[in-house]
């Protein structure tokens, strides 16, 4: 027994630096690839509180970018007033309602709502920003984040109380369902971790024309993203022979270096979806099962 | 002021340079990162015993990492320089402590060649894990390979230029403490 004493005393500091790495590394590891939710609940309102404050400041730097952001938005969305529109008909009775369910029997599918950037990275491989919403206010997962300019900015990965953590589309977890504007035809958006200039969109077929400049819209293959909002445009066409599908390298129209007001955009229908895509699933292999 | 407040205060002020001013340096290349948070482990004094060193650069990695949402991955290159800084300052300051009676390392404490050396062999040895942890997730040897040189190589720079730029009044060590 003594000599065991005498060995942790002898090794002590060998000993707590294995401890502490150990420690480390099962922090890093045990966490699922990107919802942290159990290491974000406290280090969120502790640093979005910080975070926060600085951006107090840091917000007059960007006012004018953020104007012009903002005054574009309005005269696409002044455009959609219904006052713009005659009616033809003039038996029928036009409402607007915020209900889910209004008079001439539209439903609401997404629901924005505004919040801001508290903190921003774009350096590492793995980029997050941090915004000052939380499940108090309604934020859950998988909600979609779009910038004030209307363009993809990313997706909600951890909640608090105040503050939530946002994976931004520079991170190399992310995939977004995406189509190009013309054709309608169908890819995924990817980032490989590189420049933070340039993310990758694949699975677009050969027989699409392609040029450089396209616009890139979210695809409809997505039960986070509501379709038809831009993500970018096709700046490089990379020619990969060994597939039939094209490697398009997509600047981003969001300028991840300064987002400040964003949108949360909830789908409200998101449940629905995904139950009924678990039960298809489950029939389809029921009936595989029987089959055989 | 002492030690203890002014490393208080030291490590304030480099988790909020690192978080508030290099992170938001303009992306200038993929290969340029500037990092230099864990100057604060290399300014603590020589007094430290080895395992308080190691719980504060833990400490250290770890409130780094709550900035930046990635738990443990900091934390466990800091614990890393942590360990190794003892046997590298032994090698480098000279034995006879007669002659030696500085209380942290600097560039006028242990010589500019050493102090090189030092700051080289930490950064390294950070930088190396750090990126290593990184690569096992996500991948890409070169760029892993090129990523360590660069940033050991910006790190060095900056630390030399802020040891330049703000020379530290070193406080002697005296036979009573």
């Amino acid at each position: 027994m003594r000599n065991v004493f005498l060995f942790i005393r002898r090794y002590f500091t060998f000993i707590s630096f294995v401890l502490l790495q150990v420690l480390a590394l099962s922090m890093l590891f045990r966490y699922n690839k990107f919802h942290r939710a159990v290491f974000l609940g406290k280090a969120n309102e502790i640093t979005g509180y910080v975070n926060s404050q600085y951006d107090n400041v840091d917000d007059y730097f960007h006012l004018k970018e953020e104007n012009v952001r903002i005054h574009r938005m309005n005269d696409s969305l002044l455009n959609l007033l219904q006052t713009n529109f005659i009616k033809v008909d003039t038996s029928s009775h036009l409402f607007t309602d915020t209900v889910r369910v209004d008079t001439i029997n539209l439903v609401r599918k997404y629901l924005a709502k505004e919040a801001k950037v508290v903190s921003n990275s774009i350096n590492s491989q793995k980029n997050y920003f941090q915004i000052n919403r939380g499940s108090k206010q309604g934020i859950r997962d998988n909600m979609a984040v779009i910038n004030s300019d209307g363009s993809v900015a990313g997706q909600v990965v951890g909640v608090s109380e105040n503050f939530s953590q946002v994976m931004s589309l520079l991170n190399v977890h992310t995939t977004v369902s995406a189509m190009m504007k013309k054709s309608r035809n169908n890819g995924r958006v990817e980032w490989d971790g590189q420049s933070p200039f340039y993310v990758t969109l694949r699975n677009i077929p050969k027989s699409d024309s392609v040029i450089i400049g396209d616009t890139v819209l979210t695809g409809i293959n997505s039960y986070n993203y509501p379709p038809g909002w831009m993500i970018g445009t096709v700046s490089e066409i990379v020619d990969d022979k060994t597939t039939n599908f094209y490697v398009l390298r997509v600047r981003p129209t969001a300028n991840f270096q300064n987002l400040q007001q964003v949108f949360v955009i909830e789908n409200l229908q998101r449940d629905e979806q995904v139950a009924l895509d678990k039960a298809t699933q489950k029939k389809v292999d029921e009936l595989n099962k029987r089959r055989q | 002021m002492t030690d203890l407040v002014r490393n208080i205060f030291r490590f304030i002020l480099f988790i909020l340079l690192q978080v508030y001013v290099l992170d938001n340096v303009p992306a200038l290349h993929k290969y340029i990162i500037p990092v230099i948070y864990y100057l604060f482990i290399l300014w603590l004094p020589f007094s430290i015993s080895r395992f308080w060193l190691l719980v504060v650069g833990f400490l250290t990695g770890l409130s780094y990492d709550f900035f930046t949402v990635t738990p443990g991955l900091h934390a466990a290159a800091c614990v890393l320089i942590a360990y190794f800084r003892p046997f590298i300052v032994n090698i480098l300051i000279p034995k006879d402590t007669s002659e030696f009676n500085y209380s942290e390392p600097s560039a006028r404490a242990m010589g500019w060649p050493q102090y090189t050396v030092y700051v080289f062999a930490l950064s390294l040895l950070h930088h190396g894990y750090l990126l290593l942890l990184e690569w096992l997730d996500v991948g890409g040897f070169l760029d892993f390979l090129i990523k360590i040189v660069t940033t050991t190589a910006i790190s060095i720079l900056l630390i030399l230029t802020a040891e330049i730029i703000f020379p530290r009044r070193l406080k002697y060590r005296t036979n009573t403490a």
